[in-house]
């Protein structure tokens, strides 16, 4: 497989070499060349602001299409939470998910019931002062690799919980292979996602060596079908799902309200992440129990792939959320369990990422430092995006990585015309 | 660059009362040290003493400057300020002790761990007064 696979890519007959991407990328992985822009692949994070403002529609996600069903005997749709944000409140669940199923799935696992087994295992590491302050939720996984590029002294706060999506394929699996007595080999797993970065957890994961799922789906394809489905629909299964605070994971700070943890931070918008990740890392926050970071607005209901607009999508899943609720109580001794025979916790290390580390050897780097500086003095300072690299320090930098020219510099060159 | 100052040598201004701009040689200096492959835990020091140095100055003296000198064996910081000095530095250094105004503390800072915090960090620490005069912190940190 290839080294770096992405669900975020770009296509290029759409692109015509406009900097919104450019500037707004967290990490400054893109740069515009040749009137085309590219993504630097040993960067990317998936985060997918780049999709989100992109007037040209010229980046997308890469999901999967539902031929890939035809591969086994029995398939497993896992809907995500945010999917409840699609639809008005009153609407009826069932129908939706009959609706998925008629699309060519044998069974559907929703990922709040997941959901509400990680809230367990959250509850008690909150309680458990062994574990390093602030505890940070790793349910965003363009957060976490957010954090081993730009944040690698916070590896170790991340929690080393799976995703409800990971957690939820296991789930299902066992409940199918109980059920219906089906080889493991048979079965198919995909995701109903609302977010590249999941999609590329899948084949790329972090904490795990392998991935449960088979692919991803995204909202977006099967949005139509499933509400001309949904029409259709008389007599339909009743399908068991999460409670409503799993579903309530779905927006910023839906975590910890199903936590119950009190001293927390939810922040959405991986700007703002950003931000609230350098204090951390100052240890402004070492009192802090348990941090909520998501790189979309509004949490998982803005990620890039839903159809719904995120503010009215997250406001009901707030409604939904605190629907009171007769669901039974998940059974503590259930979650250990789950957890001894490894069905939620990481099982791989996770490390930096330093790419951006200018040379191996430090003299080097620090010449090359020197270098980026008497640069940077030469440029104007504006950081307009024209010459390609979304500031004028990122050019510097460029120039002395070996991939641009002070001539790519529009004042520059402006100023060299007047002198000639 | 001479023989025996190899390295990098970095100055930031640091205004008093200036909570804007403070923070602001931390966050650089960071993504220097990141794009010298040094080592993350070492950089998470270097930026908070970094950090307090520039809010010790800003919070409690006239203004002043930070510099800091890299080489591939050590971090040099020097954090300087115009005044007015400190009387007694055993007392200044007690975690918790804190002569910073209510204005400041209202904005959630003059805890009374700055010095604490930067001598934690630093593998040396050193700090020099005179009353009336000036303040000087020097912290060194080996990579």
């Amino acid at each position: 497989m290839n080294k770096y696979f992405h669900s975020v890519v770009l296509e290029e007959e759409k692109c015509n070499g406009c900097t919104n991407c450019l500037r707004r990328c967290p990490i400054e992985a893109i740069r515009v060349k040749d009137k085309k822009a590219t993504i630097i692949k040993e960067r990317c994070i998936d985060c997918g602001e780049c999709i989100r403002v992109c007037p040209y529609h010229a980046q997308k996600s890469i999901t999967d299409d539902l031929e890939m069903l035809n591969n086994f005997e029995f398939n497993i749709a896992i809907p995500s939470m945010p999917l409840y944000g699609q639809f008005d409140v009153g609407t009826d669940m069932d129908k939706v998910y009959q609706g998925i199923k008629d699309l060519g799935f044998d069974y559907i696992y929703d990922e709040a019931r997941a959901a509400d087994i990680v809230a367990e295992v959250f509850k008690e590491m909150v309680k458990d002062s062994s574990f390093q302050r602030p505890i940070i939720s790793a349910l965003c996984p363009a957060i976490v690799r957010l954090i081993q590029v730009r944040f690698p002294s916070l590896i170790d706060n991340i929690a080393r919980v799976e995703s409800p999506m990971e957690v939820a394929a296991r789930l299902a699996k066992k409940e199918v292979i109980e059920k219906f007595g089906i080889s493991l080999q048979k079965i198919g797993i995909f995701y109903l996602t609302q977010c590249p970065a999941k999609v590329t957890s899948i084949r790329k994961p972090i904490g795990i060596s392998e991935s449960h799922l088979n692919g991803a789906i995204s909202i977006t394809k099967l949005y139509g079908h499933i509400i001309k489905n949904a029409k259709k629909i008389q007599n339909n299964e009743t399908f068991q799902k999460g409670s409503p605070l799993g579903v309530g994971w779905a927006r910023v700070g839906g975590q910890s309200y199903a936590i119950g943890v009190e001293n927390y931070i939810a922040v959405d918008g991986i700007e703002n992440v950003i931000n609230v990740l350098e204090e951390i890392e100052l240890g402004k926050l070492n009192n802090l129990d348990f941090f909520e970071g998501l790189a979309c607005t509004g949490g998982c209901v803005g990620g890039p792939l839903n159809v719904e607009n995120p503010f009215i999508a997250k406001s009901r899943i707030r409604k939904l959320s605190k629907i009171k609720s007769k669901a039974k109580k998940i059974n503590k001794n259930y979650v250990k369990m789950l957890q001894d025979e490894g069905y939620i916790g990481w099982t791989e290390n996770i490390y930096p990422k330093g790419i951006m580390t200018l040379d191996d050897d430090m003299k080097v780097a620090l010449e090359k430092i020197e270098k980026i500086k008497e640069i940077a003095g030469l440029l104007p300072g504006l950081d307009c995006g024209s010459c390609g690299s979304p500031t004028c320090t990122a050019l510097a930098e460029d120039i002395v990585r070996g991939f641009g020219n002070l001539e790519d510099c529009v004042f520059r060159m402006k100023e060299n015309m007047k002198k000639r | 660059m001479s023989k025996d100052n190899i390295g990098l040598n970095l100055e930031y201004e640091v205004l008093r009362n200036d909570f804007t701009k403070a923070g602001e040689a931390s966050s650089n200096i960071k993504k220097i040290l990141t794009q010298l492959g040094i080592n993350s835990s070492i950089i998470r020091r270097i930026a908070i003493a970094t950090y307090e140095a520039e809010m010790n100055i800003a919070i409690h003296s006239l203004g002043g400057c930070i510099t800091v000198n890299v080489t591939p064996k050590e971090i040099n910081i020097v954090a300087l300020d115009n005044g007015p000095g400190i009387e007694d530095i055993e007392l200044a250094m007690q975690e918790g002790y804190s002569t910073a105004p209510n204005s400041v503390r209202e904005l959630g800072f003059g805890a009374g761990m700055g010095l604490s915090n930067m001598k934690r960090c630093s593998d040396k620490f050193k700090i020099t007064s005179q009353k009336g005069k000036n303040t000087r912190v020097n912290m060194i940190i080996y990579i």
